[in-house]
């Protein structure tokens, strides 16, 4: 990696569990906010009317947080891609190579946290896949990796069998608890509470340290998980966090389903002295009135138990770039 | 975790003090699990008194979680009553408001609880 080069981490995809679109009903709401804080203003330029928006108006009213399931890239200033999961987010990003870079003659390495749906939903829609002269590895820890990407693109379900697509792909299998030198990062994998497990990623590059964390589940009484999490969060740039249940559902009604909280997150960065906490794979429930309140609230939390240090809190949302 | 206590008829108020965080959590779900026992149809209903504790963490509030399970399953019932403004706001920014039963005051936590508890309070 170039020394000037920034390590740089891109959302293309943030939703949990299924990927949602925003209904006639919701653009309503919002035009109506936008346009009552508008009331007696002159907006006559569209110069004018983007400050507004960006000055004026609340994340909730003048962006969306998206709809697609996980998909994030790591810029790191090579030519290579680097990604983890390919949710419905892979879609909009394979467009987006195809546009800037060309069809071919890419290469991506795609790192998978587990391959339940919602995480390879979006290879069979990654228009790169579909050219000759791409090369396409996919890493993960799970045996049965390979046959979840085969199978979802097999009859019934998909027109094009996986056997048939022009792109040189690859499966690779890393085991956890192990660092890997790939794409110029070094790369550790870590096993997960979740259904059928589920694996984190400790990215390190041009000094600088992402962690990618999603469909995790913590257990709060098992100690040596706590710290064995600190310890792979450890001064993290940035740390990618499943929150998309509250504390109070991940010990109740949604105990063992796999998923974490804002709470849990950022006392895991404090323990860790991570600089960022990016709140992750969003509830497909929340709207975005939500997803900013539960940043807000977030926020206010790391205020109140803030210790000698500070936590930037973050929501992830499909399009935002964070460079480190 | 020491919890002082104190008896209002058929109520028993704990009084933990402090943090309740990964290094305390242990000692306060010990201490409390002798009165969780008890905290059934027909016996005791427990009142946690949070007026001197600082903080509490996730771990904490697990505990919490499931001293209120256990308290269902026995037919018990279990409140907590006057939190600091930052614990109030560490239950409400995790929901903990939502699933268990907290009160603004132990007064109005015994109010809830018992008629008789809530009388012997007032007595003095």
């Amino acid at each position: 990696m170039p020394a000037d080069e920034r390590l740089t981490v891109k959302f293309w995809g943030t939703r949990g569990s299924i990927p949602v679109a925003m209904n006639s009903a919701e653009v309503r709401r919002k035009l109506i906010a936008a346009l009552l804080r508008a009331s007696g203003r002159t907006l006559d330029t569209p110069e004018k009317a983007e400050v507004f928006l960006e000055r004026e108006l609340d994340f909730a009213v003048s962006h969306t947080f998206g709809g697609n399931s996980s998909c994030v890239e790591i810029v790191t200033g090579r030519r290579d891609y680097v990604l983890c999961d390919l949710g419905s987010g892979a879609r909009v990003f394979g467009n987006d190579v195809l546009a800037t870079r060309g069809p071919s003659g890419n290469t991506f390495h795609a790192f998978m946290s587990h391959p339940h749906w919602d995480h390879i939903m979006g290879f069979p829609f990654f228009m790169p896949a579909y050219a000759s002269g791409n090369r396409i590895r996919i890493y993960g820890c799970h045996a049965d990796l390979e046959e979840a990407f085969r199978g979802q693109h097999a009859a019934p379900s998909f027109p094009v069998d996986f056997s048939r697509l022009p792109a040189a792909i690859e499966f690779v299998r890393l085991e956890p608890e192990r660092d890997y030198e790939i794409a110029g990062l070094r790369v550790r994998p870590k096993l997960q509470h979740h259904g059928g497990d589920s694996y984190g990623y400790r990215f390190q590059g041009n000094d600088k340290v992402v962690v990618y964390s999603t469909d995790a589940e913590h257990k709060l009484d098992d100690l040596a998980e706590i710290r064995s999490f600190a310890d792979f969060f450890r001064d993290a740039d940035l740390v990618i966090f499943d929150s998309q249940y509250s504390l109070a559902e991940t010990t109740s009604i949604k105990e063992d389903w796999g998923h974490s909280s804002n709470v849990v997150g950022l006392e895991l960065c404090q323990m860790a002295r991570a600089k960022r906490l990016c709140l992750y794979h969003h509830e497909p429930v929340s709207d975005d009135e939500r997803i900013a309140a539960l940043l807000a609230e977030t926020r206010r939390l790391e205020e109140i138990t803030r210790g000698d240090r500070r936590v930037e809190i973050l929501a992830a949302f499909d399009g935002m770039e964070i460079a480190l | 975790m020491d919890l002082t206590q104190k008896r209002y008829a058929d109520t028993v108020v704990l009084s933990p003090v402090g943090r309740i965080d990964h290094s305390t959590s242990e000692g306060f779900k010990a201490a409390l699990e002798p009165y969780m026992a008890r905290c059934a149809v027909g016996l005791d209903r427990v009142l946690l008194d949070f007026v001197r504790v600082e903080y509490i963490s996730s771990v904490g509030l697990r505990v919490l979680m499931l001293a209120s399970k256990q308290a269902k399953t026995q037919g018990g019932s279990l409140g907590v009553a006057a939190l600091q403004p930052a614990v109030k706001e560490i239950f409400d920014i995790s929901r903990f408001t939502m699933v268990l039963d907290v009160f603004p005051s132990v007064r109005d936590g015994l109010a809830r609880l018992s008629p008789p508890a809530l009388a012997a309070f007032d007595a003095g």
